[in-house]
């Protein structure tokens, strides 16, 4: 081996503290980086990934079984321009009523597409299986991955299934969950399964799926339609999906995340290239007077900083090669919770991202290293022999100066000015601590202003009661009535007038729909029932807005059941209304102006005298008492009846009461639920985990830039104690240089956090189509502020705690032997 | 810690049959015992590696006997732990280094003040005490200014007013005068004379025989780890002003 060899595996070997701190130091953060990074690329279209290895069909057709046959379907697969098909699948669609296991309720779930399917592969549409196993016979059935299952993945396996609704109630036992790029079915079932889920006397659709040529507008893709539909009986295809449809959808929900996912993301790689910056140069700092005996020995300054960049680049290598191995398994739970979050995630990093961040960090090394080596090699030999492991003579004295003079205990004020003799180190720790406690600031605002979110949302489903009117498709018992905020909304309980006042439903609604008028008076003849309205869904347009806005009626006083608002108020008579963002945004229309609503025959002018926080249809909808649309000549039928109970009135028993008084109608009641959007719950889990990683990071790094400043102290560690400074003192010393850097980042760190949630929420908001209310994003106050302004002191104490016990411990005999 | 106070018959230190070996290599000292009264200047030669260092070690608290027991001022300093023992050195030794060991980033004042602010003694007494020593030592001109800037004698007495901050029982020197020029080396010595003089007890540890025949009222020569001679020394106490105590 070389002489210079030589002096790299000795400077390695022997200097083990310091190569353990440079292992660790790259180790964290390349982990870091690697989630990061690995979160970053997987919130990039994450539906063009998962659609490029899934083999996605661009378009899934659906053919009536009775006009044409399943040969006619498959030869579709020659039609012009298809590069690949799968298919023809026998589809039945069905209402099941969940069995559940032990510990989940049981209910009826809405109508399932079931598609009879022999494997999950094929050339296109490939089914990528979550959890559980694929279909082994008939029996079993395996569902479409949710693209939220708050409850686990695991949560339904092995669940029973049965259909009431058809011969023989056939029952299915879930196997396994899958999912779909193109969301192509509900559910899959064994080919021969779908007879048994088809009604008596009824012919099953067939779907077929296809990849085409040349997909890549919605023109192409209509052209790509024709000719299949061109080559099957005229009218035999009763309807087809384009990709581009999911993949608009998927995109929007991915964009409210991307904001945070970047503001955290970019938080982790700036702290990882800080801390390695730190730890590196000082590492070779360190090393200068062994540099000075080296050129003593007649080493040259390119030898010297060849050996110093080998000795940092060596530790940093092995590090770099387990933080790949950490960073991939700290990303196997984030990246399940952005699968959650956008349903087309890969569940590993990106192959050139393990490649990329070990690599860039190892250039970020000998970056850091090489200034300090070549600095230190360029010096005169005496001069490094002289310069030695402690700090350029002259720096912080005046720090040291005034801390000698404040009325603290002395071992507090040397902690005080220690961080002053090495200023840029001291900076830099500093940045870090401070992007931490903005990562945590940012964290709680984030979580807090999504769950008061959610509370706003949840006030769209008011009461403690809903009624349904609607009868089941298939006509069994009505549905459950919405629970969920934002998938379907009503409005909310306020102080009624003590009273039930009456709904004034109108005519006699929608087929399969219970009279309305007579619902209303069962609710009213309730004992306990103290108000109630009632809101009906339909479709409408606007002048001037293009496409059809969702239109929800009121019948009765809303006014205690109101949607959180974001500005304005709340109707309070015909001819006004209260509507989305997203309604704002297509009908350029601002709060106070009037838009136009047309009608059947007739249109009449509606003033927009609120703005509403809503999630559902893109924002696009409009809430308004049923008399508007009288005036535009539309009627409205109450699908939903809000009810709010009388003080001391017994929830169950009240169901209970009232349920069997609809039951004659053909409503149903049932308790509104709070519900809890799985953006939501996925969004908080992965900003819990990023903010641990954080957390986790910036305390390490303290550590080791304080495990380096006391080893480069160590000698003056033993004079103190030499003069006679107790353990307990030397820690609190050590501790103190520490921690106020961390107490300072804090008080920097949280009002750049609260700026980030400030610029980074209202871009969600955009994402997901509304704007936030103002009251959900003032989440910081002066008790808040105070405990996360500390959190920079406590991270910074907590790393330093072990080199404070170290340096507590260090026998003062050595530590004076030390040079 | 029981301290008691010194008297004519109990020793300052009380060495008993004290044993001190290490991981490897013969024992650093071998059974060894050793008394020294108040007010003696007694001065440890020998060559390397005989056992002095680990000598000055044990009476200073920085490391414990592998056997036997070590007493300063009355307290068992073998017995202490870190914390006991840190107290100890601040409140009943002073010590002072061949290479200073001055804290660079401080000023002179604020090195000597040390000692006193880490027993958390009162300020305007830390700070008069501090003054008196600077002046008696000749170096008050330099109060403000930082060790960096002095020359090796001059380290040196701001190292003693140090040491003497606390008013110490035992003054212990680890090769005093070893990093100095001759000139410093001889106001160096003078110093120690003038703080024996005054009645400070010192134990002086160095191969300079110039050094003890002219400070020592005793000297006690190791050779492995063992007492080989113990004999008086030259210099006799002349008494004098009590600025050291």
């Amino acid at each position: 081996m070389s002489a210079l060899g030589r002096v790299v595996r000795a400077g390695v070997a022997r200097r083990r503290v310091q190569t353990l701190v440079m292992v660790l130091t790259t180790m964290l953060s390349v982990t870091a980086s690697i989630a990061a990074g690995g979160l970053i690329v997987a919130s990039t279209d994450p539906f063009d990934h998962a659609f490029a290895r899934q083999h996605g069909a661009h378009l899934a057709a659906r053919f009536d079984g009775r006009e044409a046959s399943p040969g006619q379907i498959a030869a579709t697969a020659h039609a012009a321009s298809v590069t690949a098909a799968a298919g023809p699948f026998a589809v039945a669609s069905a209402s099941p009523r969940f069995e559940a296991p032990a510990g989940l309720p049981a209910g009826t779930g809405p109508a399932l597409d079931i598609a009879g399917r022999a494997d999950a592969g094929g050339p296109a549409d490939r089914l990528e299986l979550v959890t559980g196993h694929w279909l082994t016979g008939p029996g079993q059935i395996v569902l479409a991955a949710g693209d939220g299952d708050e409850a686990g993945p695991d949560a339904l396996i092995g669940t029973r299934l049965s259909f009431p609704g058809l011969p023989g109630t056939p029952r299915l036992t879930v196997v396994g969950e899958a999912r779909s790029v193109g969301r192509t079915a509900d559910a899959w079932v064994v080919p021969a399964q779908i007879a048994a889920l088809t009604p008596a006397g009824g012919t099953p659709s067939y779907e077929m799926l296809y990849r085409f040529a040349h997909a890549g507008s919605s023109a192409q893709i209509s052209r790509d339609r024709a000719a299949v539909a061109a080559a099957v009986p005229a009218g035999s295809m009763s309807g087809a999906q384009s990709y581009l449809t999911v993949r608009a959808e998927v995109n929007r929900q991915t964009a409210t995340f991307v904001p945070f996912i970047l503001a955290f993301g970019v938080l982790g790689l700036v702290l990882s290239v800080l801390i390695i910056g730190i730890v590196v140069s000082g590492a070779v700092t360190a090393g200068t007077r062994r540099i000075g005996v080296l050129k003593a020995l007649g080493l040259t300054p390119a030898q010297v900083g060849r050996a110093y960049v080998a000795q940092a680049v060596v530790p940093a290598a092995a590090g770099a090669l387990l933080g790949v191995a950490l960073g991939n398994l700290v990303s196997v739970p984030l990246l399940h919770q952005a699968d959650t979050a956008y349903g087309a995630v890969s569940p590993v990093v990106a192959w050139w991202i393990d490649l990329l961040v070990p690599a860039g960090m190892l250039v970020l090394v000998v970056a850091s290293a090489l200034a300090p080596a070549l600095r230190a090699a360029g010096l005169r030999t005496v001069q490094a022999l002289a310069v030695g492991r402690t700090p350029r003579a002259g720096r912080g004295r005046t720090a040291a100066r005034v801390a000698g003079r404040l009325p603290v205990p002395r071992a507090v004020g040397l902690g005080l000015a220690g961080p002053f003799a090495r200023p840029a180190r001291s900076a830099t720790t500093w940045a870090a601590v401070a992007l931490g406690a903005a990562g945590v600031t940012f964290a709680f605002g984030l979580a807090t202003s999504l769950n008061r979110v959610q509370d706003g949302l949840n006030q769209n489903t008011p009461g403690q009661v809903q009624v349904t009117t609607l009868r089941r498709p298939d006509g069994g018992a009505p549905p459950n009535p919405p629970a969920t905020a934002g998938s379907s909304a009503t409005g909310s309980a306020a102080p009624g007038s003590g009273t039930a006042t009456a709904g004034t439903a109108t005519g006699n609604g929608h087929p399969g729909q219970a009279d309305p008028a007579a619902v209303g008076r069962a609710i009213a003849a309730q004992p306990g029932t103290r108000a109630y309205f009632g809101t009906s869904f339909d479709q409408a347009h606007f002048a001037g807005v293009a496409g059809a806005v969702q239109l929800v009626a009121y019948q009765g006083d809303s006014s205690w059941g109101t949607y959180q608002m974001v500005g304005g108020h709340w109707f309070t008579g015909p001819g006004q209304a209260v509507v989305g963002h997203g309604f704002l945004t297509a009908a350029g229309a601002r709060v106070g102006d009037t838009v136009t609503l047309v009608g059947d025959g007739r249109s009449t002018r509606v003033r927009i005298v609120g703005e509403a926080l809503i999630t559902g249809d893109d924002g696009k909808r409009v809430l308004t008492d049923a008399r508007t649309l009288t005036a535009a000549g539309l009627r409205a039928s109450p699908d939903t009846f809000s009810v709010e109970l009388a003080d001391g009135t017994d929830r169950a028993t009240y169901l209970k009461t009232l349920d069997a008084a609809l039951e004659p109608l053909g409503a149903q009641a049932g308790a509104t639920v709070g519900g809890l959007s799985s953006t939501v719950v996925a969004i908080d889990a992965m900003a819990g985990s990023l903010t641990l990683l954080l957390i986790v990071v910036t305390g390490l790094g303290v550590l080791t830039t304080v495990v380096l400043d006391t080893r480069e102290r160590v000698h003056d560690l033993g004079v103190l104690k030499a003069l006679g400074m107790a353990p307990r003192q030397t820690a609190v010393m050590v501790v103190t240089s520490a921690g106020w850097i961390g107490a300072v980042a804090g008080l920097v760190g949280v009002p750049a956090g609260m700026a980030l949630h400030a610029r980074v929420l209202p871009v969600m908001a955009g994402a997901a189509g509304t704007r936030i209310p103002r009251a959900d994003l003032a989440v910081y106050h002066a008790p808040q502020i105070a405990c996360l302004a500390l959190a920079g002191l406590l991270v910074a104490t907590a790393g330093a705690l072990l080199p404070a016990t170290w340096a507590a411990r260090t026998r003062t005999a050595t530590a004076l032997r030390t040079e | 810690m029981t301290p008691s106070a010194p008297s004519i018959t109990t020793p300052l230190i009380d060495i008993r049959e004290v044993r001190k070996e290490y991981d490897d290599g013969p024992p650093a000292l071998v059974d060894l015992s050793l008394t020294v009264a108040a007010g003696e200047a007694l001065a440890v030669l020998g060559p390397s590696g005989s056992g002095k260092s680990t000598l000055l070690n044990l009476i200073a608290g920085l490391d414990r006997p592998t056997g036997g027991t070590v007493t300063v001022d009355g307290v068992r300093v073998d017995r202490l732990g870190e914390t006991a023992s840190a107290r100890y050195r601040r409140e009943r030794i002073g010590m002072v280094f061949q290479f200073f060991n001055l804290l660079d980033d401080l000023t002179v004042t604020d090195n000597v003040l040390l000692p006193a602010q880490l027993v958390g003694a009162g300020r305007l007494q830390a700070r008069a005490r501090a003054a008196e020593l600077l002046e008696h030592l000749g170096i008050a001109r330099h109060a403000q200014a930082y060790p960096g800037r002095l020359s090796g004698g001059e380290r040196q007495r701001v190292a003693v007013a140090r040491a003497l901050m606390n008013r110490p029982a035992l003054l212990l020197a680890d090769e005093p005068t070893g990093a100095l020029d001759t000139a410093s080396g001889a106001e160096v010595r003078e110093l120690i004379n003038e703080l024996n003089d005054e009645g400070q007890t010192i134990l002086l540890v160095t191969h300079d025989l110039a050094l003890a025949g002219a400070c020592a009222t005793r000297t006690v020569e190791l050779v492995d780890g063992r007492i080989a001679r113990d004999t008086p020394g030259t210099r006799r106490t002349r008494g004098g002003s009590a600025v050291a105590r």
